[in-house]
């Protein structure tokens, strides 16, 4: 059990070793990353399956036991999250090999492909991880990759935008080890579980006072407002692959931490109140700021920070119903995020850039590209019976269950954030997809077709359609889906599973 | 607390504020000191929560005097951290360096974009 528990972030790490090896190869290089992700796919499927009826695993590196060993955990959430995870980090994955295979990409290969893998182990220890501190290695991992990667194919502006997003998220990590020494000042652990226990007893304002630093901590990396300034500067100028990975993935790990670390470690009353005003915010400022953008990158950027502000208001409900709400969200907003910025790399490809001023008639240039814009836009503005719908419908519902009039607020916030996505998305659908094309953009539309780099964009496309494929199996398979978000979200509100399977297993 | 203890603790204060005013300044260089700084600090109040600070980690013969390894452990895998990214966050700036000629940290695109906006259309 211990070795499907460390499967995940060994065998892309293997992988990475592997990868750099083979640098000279494009070919095997391409095929040891697939393969590698593919495995972790299986792992994460297979930790689902056991953990799926709200068992948690746990496994004890080297065979040192609960409190003083490394702790690595699968509940439902962590193998869920993992599972989706592994899949868009495979679609993406074959996304840039389509864009190198046929050229279209100016990126350097050889460097993509180990770095891709590290950042896939970071994103597998950090939902796996048991302890604080090995959360901390996680997140470093994920982070040292992803720094790497938006700086790839620098341009002046990349190396501005880079340097922002490192000295942003370093500040965010040096918060995390000073909170990391503070807890175990206080308890004389780092073990999630041990600490949910022994910080039962500290003083009630020393646990708002570390609850809030998490908050901070993680509230940076995912991007909360007013936390979230970093992010629409520095995602929409990376390459299109890798700001769909991050987009996807980068933000959700963080919003996963806090998950975490809220319900486990420190009571729903502690700062319910402020995740609630933070998710409030976040909704509404995020897509205030999509609807005045004209880059269709800063459009999608914005409102990546903005749906953010739901899955936080979900845990600030705090209720069983509340949390299984975020967590679907989660799992629909993962795909949907990556999906979108797919299309608009595609979009890139096609005519060479994506402000929104510029473009227009995308509809006659390629029917297939609005199509896949389409379906995934509105699955983000919450129309039925999209995936967006489904989760959008739990959170309500959960909401309104609480009685809370903060959280009815967050509800009526929560609407107008709907609308306001549909309008924002709508800005986007109207001046790029309708309308004449221009000339030159039929012109580039051709050229591309005919080009020696056909191939490429054919498989490109193909991925993409994929995943829009798996944005709609989301909303299809959504009865499992929310039973296995509940089983998750009534093991980490009763805590107990989680604090048994870790500490039971050989303190004895 | 012993007097080792409080001298850490006054260290890690100082290192701490230093760090966060290097962090708030313009010039991107100081921007990397501020990093290194605070990683100081964070690594040094990880040793902190050893209340045992003083005595060796070491088993010398007497039972129960040692201090705790964990959080030595601890800072020195966060020590490995710091260091690497720093080595990265001086090429970056570097990078930054030769492609502007100079090193200071741009104004928020979005904030420039909104003066503009507020600027009276006639005055070009």
């Amino acid at each position: 059990m211990n070795l499907l528990l460390a499967a995940p972030f060994i065998v892309p790490l293997l992988g990475a070793a592997a990868t750099l090896l083979l640098r000279r190869t494009p070919r095997s290089q391409q095929t040891v990353s697939v393969l590698a992700v593919s495995a972790v796919i299986a792992a994460a499927a297979a930790l689902l399956v056991v953990t799926a009826d709200g068992t948690v695993l746990a496994g004890q590196a080297g065979g040192w036991s609960a409190p003083l060993g490394i702790t690595l955990v699968a509940d439902p959430l962590s193998a869920l999250l993992l599972t989706v995870s592994a899949v868009v980090l495979l679609i993406v994955l074959l996304y840039a090999i389509g864009q190198d295979v046929g050229g279209l990409s100016r990126a350097i290969p050889q460097v993509f492909h180990p770095v891709y893998l590290v950042l896939t182990a970071g994103v597998c220890l950090s939902f796996l991880a048991g302890d604080l501190f090995n959360l901390f290695v996680g997140f470093e991992v994920m982070l040292t990759a992803s720094y790497t990667l938006i700086t790839q194919a620098p341009t002046r502006e990349r190396v501005r935008a880079g340097m922002i997003y490192t000295v942003v998220s370093l500040t965010s990590s040096i918060l995390f080890l000073t909170g990391i020494a503070l807890v175990y000042g206080l308890t004389g652990t780092v073990n999630l579980a041990d600490i949910a226990q022994k910080l039962g007893g500290a003083p009630a304002e020393l646990r708002t006072v570390l609850a809030l630093l998490f908050l901070v901590v993680f509230g940076i990396k995912s991007a909360l407002v007013p936390m979230h300034f970093w992010l629409p500067d520095s995602y929409p100028v990376a390459l299109t692959r890798i700001s769909a990975i991050f987009a996807a993935l980068l933000t959700k790990v963080a919003v996963y931490a806090i998950i975490r670390t809220q319900t486990l470690l420190f009571g729903r009353d502690d700062i319910s109140t402020v995740l609630l005003v933070l998710a409030i915010a976040t909704m509404l400022v995020g897509i205030l700021g999509a609807l005045v953008q004209d880059d269709i990158n800063r459009v999608l950027s914005f409102a990546l920070v903005s749906h953010i502000g739901f899955m936080i208001f979900g845990l600030g409900v705090g209720t069983v119903a509340g949390i299984a709400g975020a967590v679907i969200y989660l799992v629909h907003h993962i795909v949907v995020q990556a999906t979108l910025f797919l299309v608009n790399g595609l979009i890139r490809q096609h005519v060479g850039h994506t402000s929104l001023s510029a473009i227009r008639g995308m509809n006659a240039v390629s029917p297939k590209l609005a199509l896949f814009f389409f379906l995934p836009a509105m699955s983000l503005a919450g129309l039925p019976p999209m995936s967006g719908f489904i989760a959008k419908v739990a959170l309500f519902e959960a909401g309104v269950a609480a009685g809370d009039w903060l959280a009815l607020v967050g509800v009526a916030a929560g609407v107008v954030t709907s609308l306001l996505t549909l309008l924002a998305i709508f800005r986007v659908w109207t001046r790029a997809f309708w309308g004449e094309p221009m000339p030159d953009m039929v012109e580039a539309r051709s050229q591309l077709r005919q080009g020696a780099n056909r191939r490429g964009l054919r498989f490109m496309t193909a991925t993409t359609g994929v995943m829009v494929g798996i944005g709609l199996l989301v909303a299809a398979v959504s009865g499992p889906l929310s039973e296995v978000a509940f089983t998750a979200a009534r093991d980490l509100v009763e805590r107990q599973p989680y604090i048994e399977a870790v500490l039971g297993t050989g303190t004895q | 607390m012993s007097a080792p203890g409080l001298v850490l603790v006054a260290t890690v204060a100082v290192l701490y504020s230093s760090g966060f005013y290097l962090l708030l300044q313009r010039s991107l260089m100081r921007v990397v000191f501020g990093i290194i700084v605070l990683g100081h600090a964070a690594n040094l109040s990880l040793m902190l929560t050893d209340r045992a600070i003083t005595l060796p980690p070491i088993l010398t013969g007497k039972e129960g005097a040692i201090s705790d390894p964990l959080p030595q452990a601890m800072a020195l895998t966060a020590i490995v951290i710091t260091f690497g990214v720093t080595t990265f966050l001086l090429a970056l700036a570097y990078r930054v360096w030769l492609g502007d000629d100079n090193d200071e940290v741009p104004d928020d695109v979005e904030d420039r974009r909104i003066g503009r906006l507020s600027e009276p259309e006639d005055s070009s």
